[in-house]
């Protein structure tokens, strides 16, 4: 179980704004969660490294060269708020 | 339609010119307008386009008449991305997002002459195992329509099962095409990962995330595995290995095929109705000449709890891109609100109830201070299950298991404990925690509704797995049931 002020830390680093049922909801049923994936303490790693990959050696590199890619426009065809003529995402205001 | 027709009867009838792919079409549209009410497998049907595709093919058949799917309508979870096809992972935050390209999978599926009737409904950013957390509603299962379809690619294998397609996509991270193709009754296969290339699907665990194709013959997949696999300059984790010609693979014949089994792993927790049609099938595999082999994979009883705490950190990091500024859902109620708070009240309103969950998990266990206990740990763990697997594979050619210890559970039995949810994928997550090839395939029936069993291969070994499979299926029945619809 978790306490409502360690749910809202968990959430505010997902940014996140839960309402009071959701908090009181993921108190519960994270701490269930966790609980049961604890079982994975008992497993003892020492020396053994953590998967990074499951493909060895890893595919493929690319050189790194320059190649077409999305026009402005249809990049912020689905914005929710495109400021098209700047060719700019606009957000509300961050510096006051 | 009496007798299912699979994707190579089609193809071949296309060929012959005794079907149009415009008749084609218009058949599984028709199909799928009878079903769709009952069902709800679709997000987007694609009609126009579908119909419009379907004369150029018509139109062209010459250039196209020799591609491997030509004039074989197909369907798309609805986490692929279609070009100009909105596409939603049926969640609320990406309800109106219109990809500005297509995934490399959906591309080589059309070079290789398909035609797109729809997007499928799936569980949000295919985060489930019933469907049941689609913002959209849930798919219902074509054998019972108080069952789940299974998930997360519900819509997709509900699709195939009632006979709108004979080949759809989905994607697999824990289980999300095999458990539902084992639940509807098809056949369903998650190739190795970096077998497929993942450009173009929604991110939600990325080095488990696989795409593969669902169909109602293992012949039939094989064709599309050799449709879709293969390198791709847009993803790095593609293997440049050569891709074979999987339907050569399928030979029927299993003599000396070694088929390692994990008793003690499968010995617990499994319905006494699953549990009798895998030892069926296992004896069907003896009587073709396999040989049936007990093996250990000591920690597989830890995939659960690896993959979920793998699978969030993951999904965690992928889903932080969806903050209403580039595409996608913003909150009207941030309008004068700070950057941060348009942030949390797009990401609160816009994520059902199960993707805020593993949100939170993955953001907790890769916090300073539990990085190391968690995340650190299980792929420490993960990476011992890999060797249980190498291991396993010097002595055996495949692995069998059951694709889900249940069979299909009524909707909205287990919504209300994720845990339990969590559990039902105890046979699944360990294949994609290992990146192999796994297969499911229909072995049996639970009071009408499908159960069935899956095959695990080596690292790019799909050949041997649906080599096995294919030879399985000759030799029963239960992939040519369909459901009473």
């Amino acid at each position: 179980m978790f306490s409502r002020a360690e749910v809202e830390a968990i959430a505010s680093l997902a940014n996140l704004e839960l309402d009071a049922n959701e908090i009181a909801m993921f108190a519960r049923q994270l701490g269930e969660i966790l609980a049961y994936a604890d079982e994975v303490q008992q497993v003892d790693t020492r020396s053994v490294p953590p998967t990074a990959s499951v493909l060895a050696p890893f595919p493929s590199d690319r050189p790194d060269e320059v190649r077409p890619s999305l026009a402005r426009d249809v990049a912020l065809a689905n914005a929710p708020d495109p400021a098209a003529g700047a060719g700019l995402f606009r957000v509300p205001r961050v510096i006051g | 339609m009496n007798h299912p027709a699979t994707l190579r009867a089609i193809r071949d009838a296309v060929r012959s010119r005794a079907r149009s792919v415009g008749d084609v079409c218009r058949e599984a549209l028709e199909r799928l307008d009878a079903v769709e009410p009952a069902l709800h497998a679709f997000n987007t049907v694609t009609r126009d386009q579908a119909l419009a595709r379907a004369e150029r093919l018509d139109r062209d058949l010459g250039q196209w008449r020799d591609r491997p799917l030509v004039g074989v309508p197909i369907a798309l979870k609805d986490n692929l991305c279609t070009q100009g096809i909105r596409t939603t992972a049926s969640s609320r935050i990406l309800e109106t997002f219109v990809p500005p390209y297509d995934a490399t999978a959906v591309a080589r599926l059309e070079a290789a002459g398909a035609v797109v009737i729809g997007k499928t409904n799936c569980d949000e950013f295919a985060m489930g195992s019933s469907n049941e957390n689609s913002a959209y509603g849930p798919v219902r299962n074509p054998w019972n329509l108080e069952a789940a379809p299974g998930g997360s690619s519900g819509g997709s294998a509900a699709a195939v099962a009632a006979q709108c397609v004979p080949l759809a996509l989905g994607s697999d991270t824990g289980g999300s095409i095999r458990q539902p193709a084992s639940f509807c009754g098809v056949v369903g296969l998650k190739p190795t990962y970096g077998r497929v290339s993942r450009y173009g699907l929604l991110a939600f665990a990325s080095s488990l995330d696989q795409i593969g194709p669902f169909g109602r013959t293992v012949a039939d997949t094989a064709l599309a595995l050799t449709a879709i696999a293969g390198h791709d300059p847009a993803d790095a984790t593609s293997s440049s290995s050569g891709v074979p010609d999987y339907a050569s693979s399928l030979t029927g014949d299993v003599r000396g095929v070694r088929v390692g089994v994990p008793r003690k792993f499968v010995s617990e927790g499994v319905d006494d109705r699953v549990r009798t049609a895998f030892d069926a099938a296992l004896v069907t595999l003896r009587d073709q000449g396999a040989t049936i082999i007990d093996i250990d994979l000591p920690h597989a009883r830890f995939a659960i709890p690896v993959y979920y705490l793998v699978a969030t950190a993951e999904a965690s990091s992928n889903l932080a891109r969806y903050d209403g500024v580039k595409y996608g859902y913003r909150s009207p109620a941030a309008k004068d609100g700070s950057l941060r708070v348009m942030y949390n009240r797009t990401r609160d309103e816009g994520f059902g109830a199960e993707v805020k969950r593993r949100i939170m998990l993955g953001t907790y266990v890769l916090s300073a201070g539990y990085y190391d206990a968690f995340y650190l740990k299980a792929q420490q763990v993960r990476t011992l299950l890999r060797r249980d697997y190498d291991q396993a594979f010097e002595s055996v050619d495949v692995v069998a298991m059951p694709t889900s210890p249940i069979p299909p559970f009524r909707l909205g039995e287990k919504t209300a404990d994720p845990l339990q949810m969590y559990l039902a994928d105890v046979f699944t997550v360990s294949v994609n925690l290992a990146g192999l090839p796994g297969i499911s395939i229909p072995c049996g029936n639970a009071d009408g509704l499908p159960i069935g069993f899956q095959l695990i291969g080596r690292m790019f070994d799909e050949a041997s797995i649906l080599r096995v499979a294919d030879s399985y299926e000759r030799a029963t029945e239960w992939h040519k049931a369909v459901p009473p619809l």
